[in-house]
């Protein structure tokens, strides 16, 4: 039976990572304990057709009217750690809208909402793994972690993948972002090439003339494990 | 072949019930599914306090122990907590799964939890304490220190099981590394 390659510890960040504050009462602080990777570990749910429709992840055009901001298009390849596309894969995103402000109860910012943007789009992956969405740059923000705190523009993600194993929630951000160095989440990771990794990169090849600019973020989850299995993967 | 990064997680925030919930992610199965349970529990931070912003999602086998589309069974839940801390979900109970040795798992379901302060989910497992026997042989339980294998176990509840998760602090949950 398949299994998938852990990670060795680089990658994710660390769950207590302090200079997060909503971490310390919130990580836990017993020895996780190892989960061999059974039937239930390495099955998944393939879900997502019949659950997104085509306009879903263009998520500048509300019943009405279009979103405000910097029009946007974000894509990539969703594939594992061995170079595999994962196909036909939910991706899931929220964002702020392009004035720093989400469409939420809690959200109390001062900064005007947008009644053309929600800031929720999904899609599924082609058969190569690839995904787009238009939308718009979100703004930055601030939080109350620490005295002057702004979150770097992101778009949150969320993957099912194949198997229970790669389930997957980050953050894309954006070039060059000059609130990197004081951003206690994008540095909860501790490696700079993995944190790195969250930084999509303008790409020209996929901006619209007279349209829209484009940004490329892959996506790697985790892959299966190199040893020789009695059974053949089928994926 | 090249092995490639993996990329890092994030966690989803205070306002994931932005993108993540489905109208019908808290059902598995439909309302009037014979054999329907509810399980439901509250999460806790390391204070005791009810964590409103947290997503817990389920994946399992169908009362067979089967997996997959075919089986005609979605076997995943999808719930935020509400302002209580409160999730819920509608499933049927999961049949005997098989280890990588071969030797039958108890019944169980596995379990992704997603919160604000959280820079990665985390992951328990849901056993039943109608199934003591099935417990007892079941060979992941047996890898769990004996004083709190009672957190990974559901005890019945108007409808169905309740399960409550403690991220931390005392009866803190077993979480495992996957």
């Amino acid at each position: 039976m398949r299994s998938y390659r852990r990670d060795d510890g680089t990658t994710h960040p660390p769950l207590l990572s302090p200079g997060y504050r909503s971490t310390v009462l919130r990580a836990p602080r017993e020895q996780f304990v190892l989960l061999p990777h059974t039937l239930t570990e390495v099955t998944g749910p393939l879900l997502g057709e019949g659950r997104v429709s085509a306009e879903d992840s263009d998520l500048t055009l509300a019943p009405g009217g279009e979103a405000q901001g910097q029009r946007i298009i974000v894509h990539g390849q969703v594939r594992d750690a061995d170079g595999r596309p994962i196909p036909h894969t939910l991706v899931e995103v929220w964002q702020a809208n392009a004035a720093g402000r989400y469409q939420h109860r809690w959200d109390q910012h001062d900064a005007p909402l947008d009644p053309y943007f929600t800031g929720v789009g999904r899609c599924l992956t082609d058969s190569d793994g690839n995904y787009r969405f238009v939308t718009v740059k979100p703004g930055a923000y601030p939080w109350g972690n620490h005295p002057n705190a702004w979150r770097p523009a992101h778009i949150h993600f969320s993957l099912l993948g194949r198997a229970f194993t790669q389930r997957l929630v980050t953050q894309m951000y954006f070039p060059d972002d000059p609130l990197f160095a004081y951003d206690p989440i994008f540095n909860s990771i501790r490696d700079e090439k993995a944190r790195q990794r969250l930084v999509s990169t303008f790409d020209l090849s996929a901006t619209v003339d007279s349209w829209a600019l484009g940004f490329r973020f892959d996506i790697v989850l985790a892959g299966l494990d190199g040893t020789p299995t009695e059974e053949p993967h089928d994926d | 072949m090249t092995e490639l990064g993996l990329t890092p997680s994030q966690t989803v925030g205070p306002y994931l019930s932005i993108g993540l919930p489905w109208p019908d992610g808290p059902e598995v199965v439909a309302p009037g599914t014979p054999g329907a349970v509810r399980l439901a529990g509250t999460v806790f931070d390391g204070t005791g306090a009810v964590v409103p912003d947290a997503l817990i999602e389920t994946w399992q086998a169908d009362p067979a122990g089967a997996f997959g589309p075919e089986t005609g069974f979605r076997g995943f839940g999808r719930c935020p907590t509400d302002d209580a801390g409160d999730w819920a979900i509608l499933t049927l109970k999961p049949g005997i799964v098989p280890d990588r040795g071969g030797r039958p798992q108890a019944p169980h379901i596995d379990v992704s939890v997603l919160a604000r302060g959280l820079l990665h989910r985390v992951v328990t497992r849901i056993y039943f304490a109608d199934e003591a026997e099935a417990n007892a042989a079941d060979p992941v339980l047996a890898t769990v220190p004996e004083h709190r294998r009672s957190t990974l176990v559901a005890v019945a509840a108007p409808g169905g099981y309740r399960f409550d998760i403690r991220l931390q602090g005392d009866h803190e949950t077993v979480f495992f590394a996957i």
